[in-house]
């Protein structure tokens, strides 16, 4: 194996450009004869457009164009379409529609209503600053709880009561005759609060269209281009996809925000094609505030039956998930088949019962957010199980252990329909138990109270479903798209390799995950490696980043690519060696000739595939070029245990996180380094959400919390160091063996955190405390 | 941004008259606050006199018991100053708690003083150290100086050119910082000094205050003990997403008391 290869802690290639400040992001691209946009954005929740004025805006210097809804909506194009379709009780969801530009309503702080196009931004945000638009507020409902309420202002006229669909998993019934037996129910009532995803890099795009070949060009800071050419091209401005070119150069994290094809993208690429002149936006902080989709926004109550010894005998769990104001690209599918799905966790319940309520609102559209439906799973799962354990007084690691699905009854079927690959949760429990010096703990504990410190320990057994997707599985749940990947192994004369794939790097490190897959399979140098993402006149089809996918699916595809190019590979080196085919081995870079001592170079048998003298044309293609599409069997299961101490301060209510560990399956790993750097990010967003991120607004829906002065993001002193580790149960239906490792911390963390704060409060009869768990908030509930 | 004219100062004079001959011309230090403003369109001055350039009023000097921190001297200059931290060294560390090193390194004393944010730390040392605000027309006692929240006794176009501090003996600051924006929600500076014990309160209310309560308590018996069980008053705290007005009113007591151990 080469020394770069699978296993390896190599350095991740992409750093030295982004730390020498010599990344390619999308604002970084400026085109020819460029201008630039800046939207005029609704400052009310709910208002009707009486009317847009932008007679006096058209007259200022530099002015090139401004475009209105009415400009939209008289070009006869499509609105923002939705990816997954969930049918409910009562049928399909209400699915309202979403124009890229408001003609008559705005539904949220920051729908836009018209854009300036100017020949420098400052002009066209002075531009914009002289539309006129008289708006008539309307009264706003800007919370799940006020949108529900009798007599609520709607938010579309297709969805009475503010309802978007009412779904259920499970039967309620048999659920119900579980809990008639049941020796003990625990009953907690949670709120996933609602966060901004805040990338470093804010949005941005810039869109041409080039008079001469018909072809439009937009650059997007996107974590999938081919699904926004796919989505924007067929169903938004209608644009064939051979003039319809996306990029998504170096993007500067995403976390789900960048998945969803936004306003922006559409109405710049429909402006380009007007003005013939490119154009660029770039979103203000401000503006990624109250544009970029929020996640999370659930507010759920749920019941855990129990027998006599602690056995979990069925759980009923009854949510409210807002949607925010339109509906995003993926949004359904969170609160649902992202959600619903996972609340068996790691456990044996036999019956289990979800009921999910889509509510629209006068807020910032939802949608998936790193983890996406499956921290909030957690969240709910692992807090109940906790809290049930401290009320039958049992260990809350005992207690999983007693229900933890057990390691030899994979491949298991939850009863809401996932089906298990393979785990090893009594592994991880344990390893994390040990890091995290569980037993341990009574002593400091002791110590902490003689200081007037109260401290708590919380676990959080996490799993997800990661690898998206079984294509035909999420196509029957409602998915409008399959989601298989691809992946094109171009070797070249002199046997360097690029790599095409159809997946896009905005943090991952996927330029080293993927490049030291190559060298350990074909013996190559990892320098010889360049992988290529991100561009769709470039790579042949793809499904993007998102789900902890890359790997599993796109890696996937990879291997697969690698499997033919070693079999044409094994070919060409059999007609050079006048060997047979079958006798040929390849290990190291080396094709030799079983029981000989003939062999020839992988770098000669690439030079042979394109520069041949001496090749049997007749019956093989010159060449050494393979693509492979890859849809896996059945979504991956990355599992673990995170286990968090905190120590609180019941003078001010600050909460101290002073040790977190974590034991995860990720399955087969690549590259540990890269794998770690995920898992500490992952955490560090989930401690966010548990301690410091909360997304408020008002009662007239205006964002309380719209700039860092008012929006508290993790810094690196909110955390301790981490003892992070890896057990591996290798995913046994992808070749690589690989689950996923992309949004496990900030699935686990909030759980264990959450735990632990209320393990540390309960001694001050402290029982219910709402995330973020501020230092306000604590010291409220000890003195409420 | 909008546009503006844009000069350099060579003095305290120039900047004046710079200052003057503008319809509506602004000062800027480190541009920490007015930067910010100005890229949000919150503020369109005709001028911005930048004082980088004036080298008179940038420096520490300590003399006869007396700290002096020329007004465009920066946060991280304080912070680190081995004369500071002889002289006054609660008076580094406040400095050494503004912000983040970026702030640290741009802001400035003049520039934090003369914008009087109700949640700044530089407020809270000069009321709790009785200093004196020196400008390019007169001397202005810390107690006078802070007016209102985002209100001074600085007059249209007067210029903040020092801070004079009188070493105490004995003085901390303990800050419960805002966890967003990490400025004071309640922060809390207590000196002893020559003419009695001071507890200056920032953060809490609308503007920098004096906790006299808590400056009777300390007189006769200096130690924390004296505080105990004793908070602000609520009535007319800051109350926000962040901090109830009683949250607040009780952090002043711990940070209080808190500051006075920390006095040793
Ligand atoms: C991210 C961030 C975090 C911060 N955190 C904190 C914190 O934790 N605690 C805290 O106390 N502060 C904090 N600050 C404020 C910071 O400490 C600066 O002191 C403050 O922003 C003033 O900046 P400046 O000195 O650059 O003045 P400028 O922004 O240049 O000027 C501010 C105002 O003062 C006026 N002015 C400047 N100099 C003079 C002068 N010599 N005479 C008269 N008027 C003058 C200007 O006209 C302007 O109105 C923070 C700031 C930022 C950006």
């Amino acid at each position: 194996m080469p020394k770069d290869g699978i296993g390896a802690s190599v350095k991740r290639k992409e750093d030295y450009r982004f730390i020498t400040g010599q990344g390619a992001y999308t604002d970084d691209i400026d085109r020819p004869g460029q201008t630039y946009a800046v939207f005029v954005r609704s400052p009310h929740a709910h208002a009707r457009i009486a009317s847009v004025d932008t007679g006096a805006a058209a007259a200022m210097p530099g002015v090139v164009k401004i475009l209105t809804g009415a400009d939209y909506a008289a070009d006869g194009l499509g609105g923002l379409p939705c990816g997954w379709q969930v049918t409910g009780k009562d049928g399909p969801m209400v699915e309202p529609p979403h124009p890229p530009l408001a003609a008559d309503r705005v539904r949220h702080v920051g729908d836009q209503v018209a854009v300036v196009i100017a020949s420098s931004a400052a002009e066209a945000r002075d531009a914009a600053e002289a539309v006129a638009v008289d708006y008539e507020a309307l009264p706003a409902a800007a919370s799940i709880e006020a949108a529900l309420a009798a007599g609520a202002a709607q938010v579309h006229d297709e969805a009475p009561g503010n309802l978007c669909y009412d779904w259920e998993i499970g039967d309620k019934a048999d659920v119900d005759a579980a809990f008639a037996g049941a020796h003990h129910v625990t009953r907690v009532e949670l709120v996933n609060n609602r966060l901004v995803p805040n990338a470093m890099e804010p949005r941005a795009a810039v869109a041409e269209y080039d008079r001469a070949t018909r072809e439009y060009t937009l650059y997007t800071t996107s974590q999938n281009p081919h699904v926004i050419r796919l989505l924007m091209g067929a169903f938004v401005l209608q644009l064939p996809e051979h003039r319809l070119r996306v990029v998504a150069p170096d993007v500067g994290g995403g976390f789900g925000s960048k998945i969803f094809h936004y306003a922006e993208e559409a109405i710049l690429t429909w402006a380009a094609g007007k003005v013939a002149r490119p154009i660029k936006w770039t979103a203000e902080r401000a503006e990624s505030f109250v544009t970029d989709a929020h996640g999370r926004d659930h507010v759920t109550v749920a019941e855990l039956a129990l027998d006599a010894d602690g056995r979990f005998l069925g759980l009923k769990v009854d949510t409210r998930a807002n949607m925010g104001a339109y509906l995003s690209t993926f949004a359904p599918c969170v609160p649902t088949y992202l959600y619903a799905t996972l609340l068996a966790g790691q456990y044996t319940t036999p019956k289990i019962w979800c009921g999910v309520q889509a509510v629209f609102t006068h807020t910032v559209p939802v949608d998936a957010y790193r983890g996406a439906g499956r921290p909030e799973a957690t969240f709910v799962v692992e807090r109940i199980v906790e809290t049930a354990a401290h009320e039958m007084g049992i260990d809350p690691a005992e207690l999983r252990r007693r229900n933890f699905v057990p390691s030899d009854a994979f491949p298991y079927q939850t009863p809401v329909a996932l089906v298990y690959d393979s785990g090893d949760y009594e592994g991880t429990l344990a390893a994390a138990l040990a890091d995290a010096d569980y037993n341990g703990f009574a002593a400091r504990r002791a110590e902490a109270e003689a200081r007037g410190k109260l401290r708590g320990i919380g676990l959080s057994a996490y799993i997800e479903a990661c690898g998206i997707a079984p294509s035909a599985v999420v196509g029957s749940l409602g998915a409008r798209a399959g989601l298989y990947e691809c992946g094109e192994v171009r070797v070249h004369p002199t046997g360097s390799v690029t790599f095409f794939t159809g997946t896009h790097s905005h943090g991952q490190g996927h330029e080293t995950t993927f490049a030291q897959i190559i060298a350990d399979r074909l013996g190559v140098d990892i320098d010889a490696v360049e992988v290529v993402h991100g561009d769709t006149s470039k790579i042949p089809f793809g499904m993007g980043t998102y789900g902890s996918r890359s790997l599993a699916v796109g890696g996937s595809a990879l291997a697969r690519a690698l499997d033919k190019v070693e079999t044409k590979a094994k070919r060409i080196a059999a007609h050079l060696m006048e060997a047979s085919e079958a006798d040929i081995e390849f290990a190291d870079g080396q094709f030799t000739v079983a029981g000989t001592d003939k062999s020839v170079g992988f770098g000669d048998v690439a030079l042979t595939a394109y520069v041949p003298h001496n090749y049997p044309i007749e019956e093989l293609e010159p060449g050494l070029d393979e693509t492979a599409y890859y849809d896996p069997a059945n979504f991956t299961f990355p599992a673990g245990c995170h286990v968090c101490e905190v120590e609180i301060d019941p003078d001010t209510g600050a909460v101290e996180i002073v040790n977190f560990a974590a034991s995860d399956d990720f399955g087969n790993v690549i590259n540990p380094m890269i794998v770690e750097g995920q898992v500490h990010g992952g955490i560090v967003q989930g401690v966010g959400q548990a301690l410091l991120e909360g997304c408020v607004y008002d009662g007239e829906g205006q964002l309380a919390t719209g700039s860092y002065m008012d929006y508290t993001m993790p810094r690196a002193d909110d955390v301790p160091s981490f003892t992070v580790s890896t057990r591996t149960t290798p995913c046994p239906h992808n070749p690589l063996g690989a689950k996923g490792c992309g949004e496990a911390g900030a699935i686990a963390a909030p759980a264990a955190v959450m735990n632990a704060v209320h393990h540390a409060l309960a001694s001050r009869g402290v029982s219910r405390i709402d995330m973020p768990a501020t230092p306000a908030r604590v010291w409220q509930a000890l003195n409420a | 941004m909008h546009d503006f004219t844009y000069h350099a100062a060579g003095s305290v004079a120039d900047a004046a008259a710079k200052a003057a001959a503008g319809d509506d011309a602004v000062l800027m230090a480190g541009g920490m606050t007015l930067l910010p403003t100005l890229k949000q369109r919150l503020a369109q001055p005709s001028d911005v006199v930048d004082l980088s350039g004036v080298a008179e009023l940038r420096g520490i000097k300590v003399e006869g018991g007396a700290v002096t921190v020329g007004a465009m001297t920066v946060h991280d200059a304080v912070a680190n100053s081995s004369e500071v931290a002889a002289a006054i060294p609660a008076l580094a560390d406040v400095a050494g708690h503004i912000g983040d090193p970026q702030v640290r390194n741009r802001g400035t004393i003049g520039g934090s003083i003369a914008n009087n944010d109700p949640a700044a730390d530089y407020p809270a040392a000069l009321v709790g150290l009785g200093a004196t605000v020196c400008t390019d027309r007169r001397e202005i006692a810390a107690d006078d100086f802070f007016t209102g929240m985002f209100e001074t006794a600085l007059d249209e176009g007067e210029i903040v050119t020092s801070v004079r501090f009188p070493a105490p003996e004995a003085a901390a600051y303990v800050k419960f910082p805002n966890p967003a924006s990490r400025y004071a929600i309640v922060g809390v500076f207590v000196a002893r000094t020559a003419g009695g014990v001071r507890v200056a309160v920032t953060g809490a209310a609308g503007c920098v205050y004096r906790e006299t309560a808590m400056e009777a308590a300390l007189e006769g018996n200096f130690s924390a003990a004296a505080l105990e069980g004793m908070t602000a008053s609520a009535d007319d705290l800051n109350e926000d997403i962040h901090a109830s007005a009683e949250y607040r009113a009780h952090l002043v007591g711990v940070m209080a008391r808190r500051a006075v151990a920390a006095c040793g």
